[in-house]
């Protein structure tokens, strides 16, 4: 069977990739791409370690196809610092110690920058509901949703880099 | 190694204060290598064919038509791991090998047995479907105490219950019998005024961790090789994978990943043996990963229970008496953790006599492995419920009645040893003292206490410190970090040393490069590992005050280090500079060679560990629902060298109890099958069923460590199941006798017993 050609954008660079045609999106990053950043820890769609954004909305990339990304906009954790600048909610994640073993961070930190997109002053109640698709068993959560939150306060500007 | 003698004055620089870990930038950005992040020129990738069912005789297997697919490169059975004196003479080896690929019968729902290494995953999967398996299906047994009945399907016909006297001579599920205990418990039970008596069960719970087991093996023609794997111990899998295929140890380098999560999980090996084996057959490396499903189907879950408990206190509150009868399964082969059950189901209390049975016996499920605090959580639960209602029904606070009878620095164990300086009492006071003590209840819901132990370990332990050119260091380690460990082992070198946290690099070691160490478990890598770094670290200002001698030309012993410098003893040794370590540095291959510091040691003097907890619950009387109101955990951390990454332990452990408490469990079907092998139906905790988790670490030095040191990593686990089912109790007037308390069990619960309670 022919693989199929896709054109996507990711983290803002045109790609071009072949892949087969039943091939997640999360194959297609991690064993194409290289971008091993984006973790799988279910492949059902239950963990959200996989978590990219697509044309704005956070999705499970082992729930999408490799063919469909075809024409549309991807964000991974790769493309989430700039350069050696770390966006906030990385800063705060290591300062805050809203880490442990580290598997469900990427999926979780993109999981919440696509809520400050849309939430610049989410509630602790409208955090955990939001990432209540992204498992971590090592943390218990709490540490991650100061993280947030304090991420989050600063990009509006209330108060200093952590 | 002794408590430096005044640990509490001591003013530290670096230990104690809050550092972002080392190896965080890397989990931030997605750089991180994790087992499945690796890859390798001409990679094939490994797929495992699995039993379908409980328990079968596996009569015949035939791979040719996989084999005949293109793309497929080998395939392995039990035939390819050979019956080598190494493995065959030591039985906990052998029933791994059973383990990680069936040999006459498949023992559990998910057993290996077969594997292919294919081109692509996908031609893997398709190869599966083609190897033909005739299974002879055979009864089952997956309950423990079905398993433990005359007429239950046998497992193994080589088991014989070890003691028990005069046991028959027949094929059993009960592999060993365990007691322990002291005094005459009749004697206690007729001596106390209120007698409580109650039988419970929990459920199998899974470590959980987002990570699946993934390897890489690459073995070469000459039948050496690598392996890459997220393990909790690289020198167990290095020594483990080469005895299952027949080589020598020295012919296998083990590299650690980053590990996405053990919690005791981690502790054995699974896939890596079949890597190894199907690499070394088709001559290429083999990356096998495991999905989900494989997670939960064959790797290990801690034990299932049903636990008997019998306490009896006088009306001061003094327990006169404690019995109790465990019964675990630890799946298709024996070594569930009762007997460390037995021995910590008491630890926190001093019951004036003991008598405890424990049962260890297989089933058709997989076989067990560690989880955080093996064997405690369950037996805990079961303890403190009880320990709960004797203080109710007596009229005492249930703190109060836990601190009449705690165990104290210098009493007897119950399992045995006199403890040393230990900090129980100090967390109940904690607890008593916190505000959340004081809030008060709205209807429908209870508040719960519970306390718990862990013994700790510490272990075969190596470390190697380097120092480098520019006088930074670079610290190998050979304890994979599952908790924030390599952050710990940067203070405290660093605070030996007397230089920056940021300039001392930890490394967790390769086995090629580093003495055997244990594995990452029993809580011991900051106790142990630390404590070798802290010795090798010493070594290492040995060293460096002979060169600073050296160079100042007088005798070595005149010489000391100070805040990163070596510096004249006294008046009389001479009148220089202190230099630093950064000139002794650029100067050591003139003044002798390389400096290091290196420490080998079986550490002992762990030093256990206790913690309170205090839950607040709130039960929908409707639906059945369980929530966590507000949740504090007081631990003792002996001296915290991290204190944030110690209250992510604290939060992470108590948060696994609550899920094994409330929704975690194993549940087979009529056939022996796991009915729920994911996330979706094994439901962990996730961020909205939870409150924020308030910490408070109390520091009790342990008198084995320099700095006081004790493990904390699993401790947190132990208190939740009784803590959160006390609360529940409180919250409906019934006591939950079976975990998890889903919402089915609960509403039966409520309308079998509960007494509705007044609201104040």
């Amino acid at each position: 069977m022919s693989q199929v050609h896709v054109t996507t954008k990711i983290n803002g660079d045109t790609t071009e990739y072949l892949c087969d045609a039943e091939e997640t999106l999360l194959d297609v990053l991690r064993d194409r791409l290289q971008m091993t950043g984006s973790k799988e820890g279910c492949g059902t769609g239950d963990c959200g370690a996989c978590t990219v954004i697509m044309d704005g909305r956070p999705v499970c990339s082992c729930l999408v196809l490799g063919a469909e990304a075809e024409g549309r906009s991807v964000e991974t954790i790769e493309g989430m610092a700039k350069g050696e600048e770390l966006h906030p909610l990385q800063r705060h994640f290591l300062n805050g110690a809203a880490l442990q073993c580290g598997i469900c961070t990427p999926g979780i930190l993109v999981a919440a920058k696509a809520l400050l997109a849309q939430n610049a002053n989410p509630t602790e109640t409208e955090i955990r509901y939001w990432l209540a698709g992204n498992l971590c068993r090592c943390t218990g959560y709490d540490k991650i949703i100061r993280a947030v939150q304090s991420a989050a306060a600063e990009m509006r500007g209330e108060s200093h880099a952590a | 190694m002794p408590l430096d003698r005044d640990p509490a004055d001591r003013d530290y620089k670096v230990v104690g204060h809050r550092h972002n870990r080392p190896d965080g930038i890397d989990k931030v950005t997605g750089r991180a290598k994790f087992g499945a992040d690796m890859a390798a020129p001409g990679l094939l990738h490994g797929k495992i064919l699995r039993s379908p069912h409980a328990h079968a005789r596996i009569k015949s297997i035939d791979v040719s038509k996989a084999l005949a697919l293109e793309g497929v490169k080998a395939i392995v059975t039990a035939a390819d791991f050979p019956d080598n004196p190494a493995v065959l003479e030591d039985g906990e080896l052998t029933n791994i090998r059973y383990n990680v690929m069936a040999r006459e019968k498949a023992l559990y729902d998910g057993h290996a047995v077969a594997a292919v290494a294919a081109s692509n995953p996908r031609i893997a999967a398709k190869a599966l479907k083609l190897i033909e398996v005739d299974y002879e299906v055979l009864p089952h047994v997956v309950d423990v105490e079905l398993a433990m009945k005359d007429d239950a399907p046998i497992l193994h016909d080589h088991i014989r219950t070890e003691g028990v006297e005069d046991a028959p001579d027949r094929p059993t599920n009960i592999a060993e019998r365990i007691e322990l205990g002291y005094g005459d418990v009749e004697a206690g039970f007729a001596e106390a005024d209120v007698v409580i008596e109650r039988q419970f069960r929990t459920g199998a719970a899974h470590q959980g961790y987002i990570e699946p087991h993934a390897c890489l093996a690459n073995i070469s023609g000459d039948g050496s090789g690598d392996l890459w794997c997220c393990t909790q111990g690289q020198f167990m899998v290095r020594d483990v994978c080469a005895q299952l295929n027949g080589m020598d140890v020295s012919k296998l380098r083990v590299t650690p990943s980053e590990i996405g999560g053990g919690f005791g999980g981690k502790t054995t090996v699974f896939i890596e043996p079949v890597a190894v084996a199907l690499s070394r057959k088709a001559g290429k490396p083999v990356k096998i990963v495991m999905n989900r499903g494989e997670v939960f189907r064959a790797t290990g879950p801690t034990a299932s229970s049903a636990i008997w408990v019998k306490m009896g206190c006088k009306k001061d509150g003094t327990i006169t008496a404690a019995q109790a009868e465990f019964k675990y399964q630890g799946g298709a082969f024996p070594g569930s953790p009762v007997s460390m059950g037995a021995m910590t189901a008491f630890a926190c209390y001093q019951p004036k006599t003991l008598k405890a049975i424990g049962w260890d016996v297989v089933t058709n499920r997989p076989k067990q492995a560690a989880y955080r605090a093996p064997g405690a959580p369950m037996a805990a639960f079961a303890v403190e419920s009880i320990v709960e209602e004797l203080a109710h029904t007596i009229g005492m606070d249930p703190v109060d009645f836990r601190l009449k009878n705690a165990a104290t620095s210098g009493s007897k164990s119950s399992y045995g040893p006199t403890y040393s300086d230990i900090g129980l009492v100090e967390t109940l006071e904690a607890v008593k003292a916190h505000p959340n003590y004081a809030i008060k209840l709205g209807p429908n819901q209870g508040r719960g206490v519970a306390s718990g132990f862990w013994f700790n370990f510490g272990g075969q332990t190596a470390v190697t410190l380097n120092l480098n050119i520019d006088g930074t260091v670079a610290l190998s380690v050979g304890t994979p970090d599952i908790g924030g460990s390599r952050a710990s082992m940067c203070a405290m070198a660093a605070e030996e040393l007397g230089i920056p946290y940021h300039h001392v690099q930890t490394i967790i070691a390769d086995t090629g490069s580093l003495g055997f160490n244990d594995v990452t478990d029993g809580s011991r890598v900051t106790f142990a590992s630390g404590l070798a770094t802290i010795e090798a670290a010493r070594n290492a200002v040995k060293v460096l005050c002979q060169r600073a001698a050296k160079i100042w030309g007088i005798p070595a012993d005149a010489v000391t280090w100070e805040n990163g410098c070596a510096v004249p003893a006294g008046p009389n040794a001479g009148e220089f500079p202190p230099m630093t370590i950064k000139e002794l540095a650029k100067q050591a291959g003139a003044t002798g060679g390389p400096i290091a510091g290196h420490f080998e040691v079986s550490a002992d003097g762990a030093g256990p560990s206790f913690a309170t907890h205090l839950v607040d619950a709130e039960v929908d009387r409707e639906t059945g629902r369980i929530t966590i109101l507000r949740y504090l955990i007081v631990q003792d951390a002996g001296k915290a060298v991290s204190p944030a990454y110690v209250e992510g332990q604290m939060q992470g452990g108590a948060v696994q109890g609550i899920g094994w408490a409330l929704n975690e469990e194993y549940i087979y079907n009529d056939k022996g099958v796991m009915e729920n092998p994911g996330f979706l139906d094994y439901r962990v905790p996730v961020a909205s069923d939870l409150p924020m988790i308030d910490t408070q670490i109390v520091e009790v030095p342990n008198p084995g460590h320099p700095y006081g040191v004790r493990g904390v990593g699993e401790t947190s686990i132990v208190p939740p199941l009784g803590a959160v089912a006390n609360a529940v109790a409180a919250a409906v007037g019934a006591r939950p006798e079976e975990l998890p308390m889903s919402p089915p069990r609960l509403l039966k619960l409520m309308k079998e017993q509960a007494q509705p309670l007044a609201a104040e």
